[in-house]
């Protein structure tokens, strides 16, 4: 099962993205606080974008989807900016560095990373998506079969 | 995201509440911010009506620990639910930020590194 959700390009989004991330968790029964690590990670995600890549453009359209497999929880984001993000280069700032350096920002995707089994960006030719995977048995559709012979 | 700010004559509170992410970060800024100019050594923030923290409400916290330690200046932070506790502990802020279960345990905790 896929959950999708659109939203546009502003920081008033993120609320409802949030709300969404945690209204869909919600039903594969998890801990509080793996719900929340996978919200913050989304959100995240989300707020990059929004800021760095869109410069909070409010025109700008993405959109989030979250889809329940086996063992698994897949989170992507589809971004259609051309701001390009090497990934591959990322470097995990040192967290005493940037407290010496009085930085506000930075330990964004060290949380990604550190709550998220897999994190990659998928480059396609007009847009690019951004793919979390957290490993977590989640319950599939339940099928209930009954016995004839016992239904009077 | 809503932040009341109490003062007397000990302590600065700054009191969270609702969700403090990219939008709402500024808010807590400017706050202690406030508080460095008015010359305030003991902010308290209590965090018991906070309910989410995303890296930019870390990351405010994260900014003024050198100026803190520059200027003798103790922050705690108290309160905080179990789901937004656990965030400061993934990057391991507990271990950098003075962190109470409870206002009582963060005036004391403030009395003690006073002593």
């Amino acid at each position: 099962m896929i959950y999708r959700y659109n939203f546009y390009s502003s920081k008033e989004s993120l609320k409802g993205i949030r709300t969404f991330v945690a209204d869909t968790l919600l039903l594969f029964n998890l801990t509080e606080i793996i719900t929340n690590q996978l919200v913050l990670a989304t959100d995240e995600i989300c707020a990059n974008l929004i800021i760095h890549a869109h410069q909070t453009n409010e025109n700008d359209p993405l959109e989030l989807s979250i889809e329940n497999k086996k063992n698994k929880i897949i989170f992507e984001i589809t971004d259609k900016s051309d701001v390009p993000f090497d990934l591959k280069n990322y470097k995990q700032p040192d967290i005493l560095e940037i407290v010496k350096q009085r930085k506000k920002g930075g330990v964004g995707l060290m949380l990604v990373n550190s709550v998220m089994d897999t994190f990659e960006i998928k480059k396609k030719e007009n847009y690019s998506i951004w793919r979390l995977s957290k490993n977590i048995p989640v319950p599939q559709r339940i099928t209930i079969q009954t016995d004839p012979s016992i239904v009077s | 995201m809503q932040i009341n700010i109490l003062q007397d004559s000990k302590f600065y509170a700054i009191a969270l509440k609702g969700d403090l992410d990219a939008g709402s970060s500024i808010l807590l800024d400017n706050a202690i911010e406030e508080a460095i100019k008015l010359g305030e050594k003991y902010i308290l923030i209590n965090c018991i009506e906070l309910d989410y923290i995303a890296s930019a409400g870390l990351g405010v916290f994260m900014s003024y620990l050198q100026e803190f330690d520059e200027k003798k200046i103790t922050m705690v932070v108290y309160g905080l639910q179990n789901k937004v506790l656990n965030v400061f502990q993934i990057l391991g802020l507990d271990q950098l930020i003075n962190i109470a279960s409870s206002e009582e345990e963060a005036k004391n905790l403030n009395h003690d590194i006073q002593v």
